[in-house]
């Protein structure tokens, strides 16, 4: 081999080098989020008895802030759900644990809207949060993802 | 004169230029713009204004930090006159001892967490056992290990060498002149003598002692809340960070350091629970740590949740300043389920590389100690473990290490 493919040879593996040791500084995290998850603030419950959209008083829906949220409760062809009695819970699915607060729904603002305050979440990264409902004889639960940073 | 061909001197240029490039791209780290985001998200700019505490009327009152901080440092109040506030949280460490346990009257079998931001904290103490500083303020007062004291004896302190500056702030003392009525030492304390004096007082007068020992807690929470972050060299970091992702002019953090910031935020999980600007999501978890040798396994939220809901002085007690609604941390407080047991609140990560030794019981000496436990991962003996192993090479343990140095903040500031 002559001195100048010597050369060349040293180049192309100095040029590897820098591409592999500048690429290695961008990787990103890995995620173990199912890619069809479904963000949306308005979700069928399970069976399809309600359909629930929720609103933070604190857009983007923060991190480690008590902040409130409103629920809104409709039957699925769209009529307000009244004096439903509503449990919130919070999960992680990746981490197995929950929210570090127990929400609770503390007013009936009417139309079909609830005030859930209490809400706080301690991490980013994919959150559940689901909506036990019981009215008028039906009960049902509607669960929300939120992708938390 | 040796003569160089001209492929040769071109290869030279190249390979010379190769380099140069690719030590300048080294050098000049990119952040994503998610990594931007969260990079933005830890540095202090990001912390917003402390919040208030509806519990005490005085918390943001200059007067009452100023008596709150001659209290902190006064160690009369304490059962052999050499004990104070200062004892376990001395400024010049950060409002921690350098110790591993507490030495008050006795020794505590804890570590002293740092005061420094914890006025933005809804929970006290490791397991949080109270939900604001001033009803915290009071617990290590009439502890038998820490300050040793009863009430009625803060209360004669009090009418003693701060009646002016006291009835200022709160209005009149009640007149404790009445030895009878007023022992010098009465209280709900582990001292018999001192237990037995406090049963036989009125109701009345118990109230007037625990008004004015309240108020000693309110006056202490006054003056810890001023005691707030302060900027750190990552923070100039992240101030010179462009919406590009890349710093502008010289990098403030070393090559390492800016690779421990990436594990931190990235492989190392860290920032699931030290997020924010001060690197806590104030939070109980379990990560397995063990227990300190010879002492029984703390038992972590699980008793604190208890002891908080029983505290005469929380939130929702005749001594609280706030309407039973405003009271959110106790409103929404988790009391009962599996991550209760074993789970001790994130500490900030703020000046952690002064803050010797770690975690509840001070068992780990150093922060590589810490960092060995995270990566190599452990077995609760109590709950439930967080934990997933990092595996981190000794490279990566070093520079993680590294990072956590930048945190210290500034001096002369």
């Amino acid at each position: 081999m002559s001195s100048a493919k010597i050369a060349l040879l040293l180049l192309s593996f100095l040029l590897a080098g820098c591409v592999a040791s500048t690429g290695m500084t961008a990787t990103p995290a890995a995620s173990v989020l199912p890619a069809d998850v479904d963000f949306g603030v308005t979700r069928l419950s399970d069976n399809g008895i309600f359909r629930a959209t929720y609103r933070s008083d604190v857009a983007p829906v923060p991190l480690n802030e008590l902040h409130a949220w409103t629920l809104h409760v409709e039957t699925a062809d769209g009529a307000a759900v009244e004096h439903a009695m509503i449990k919130v819970s919070g999960d992680m699915p990746e981490h197995g644990h929950g929210m570090p607060t127990q929400p609770q729904i503390t007013q009936e603002l009417g139309d079909g809207d609830y005030r859930v305050e209490g809400m706080r979440f301690q991490m980013g990264g994919w959150w559940t949060v689901t909506f036990e409902i019981a009215a008028g004889g039906a009960t049902d639960r509607v669960t929300f993802n939120l992708q938390l940073k | 004169m040796h003569r160089y061909p001209l492929w040769r001197v071109g290869v030279l240029v190249a390979t010379l230029s190769v380099v140069t490039a690719c030590t300048l791209k080294l050098n000049a780290t990119t952040w994503s713009a998610d990594e931007l985001h969260t990079l933005r998200s830890l540095a202090l700019t990001a912390l917003k204004p402390l919040p208030p505490d509806p519990s005490n009327a005085v918390a943001d009152d200059h007067a009452a930090a100023a008596l709150g901080e001659r209290i902190f440092y006064d160690t009369r109040f304490s059962a052999n006159g050499a004990v104070s506030c200062a004892s376990c949280h001395m400024p010049e460490r950060h409002f921690t001892d350098g110790r591993p346990f507490g030495v008050g009257v006795g020794v505590i079998p804890l570590n002293a967490m740092t005061l420094v931001g914890a006025a933005y904290s809804p929970w006290q103490t490791w397991n949080g056992k109270s939900d604001s500083q001033w009803s915290q303020a009071l617990l290590p007062l009439e502890n038998a290990v820490e300050h040793g004291g009863d009430r009625t004896f803060y209360a004669h302190l009090i009418a003693e060498h701060y009646a002016d500056a006291y009835t200022a702030i709160f209005g009149p003392l009640p007149d404790l002149s009445d030895a009878a009525r007023f022992p010098r030492h009465a209280g709900p304390v582990d001292a018999v003598a001192a237990s037995m004096a406090w049963e036989t007082m009125a109701a009345a007068d118990r109230d007037a002692v625990n008004r004015v020992f309240a108020n000693i807690g309110k006056a202490l929470a006054a003056y810890e809340r001023t005691l707030l972050p302060r900027p750190a060299r990552f923070d100039r970091y992240v101030a010179t960070l462009g919406n590009d992702g890349r710093p502008q002019g010289e990098s403030l953090l070393t090559d390492d350091e800016i690779a421990g910031l990436r594990i931190f935020i990235g492989k190392g999980k860290c920032t699931n629970c030290h997020n924010g600007p001060r690197f806590t999501n104030d939070a109980f978890h379990n990560t397995a740590v063990p227990g300190a040798p010879g002492y029984p396994l703390q038992r972590g939220r699980i008793d604190g949740v208890v002891r908080v809901q029983s505290d005469l002085f929380n939130c929702l007690g005749p001594y609280s300043d706030a309407a039973p609604e405003d009271c959110s941390a106790l409103r929404f407080m988790v009391a009962e389920g599996v991550t209760l047991l074993g789970g001790m609140k994130t500490p900030t990560l703020r000046n952690v590389a002064e803050t010797a030794p770690y975690m509840h019981t001070g068992q780990m000496t150093t922060l590589a100690d810490v960092v060995a436990h995270y990566s190599g991962g452990g077995y609760a003996l109590l709950g439930h473990n967080e934990l997933t192993p990092l595996n981190l090479s000794a490279q990566e343990a070093a520079q993680l290490e590294a990072f956590l140095h930048t945190l210290t903040e500034d001096p002369g500031q």
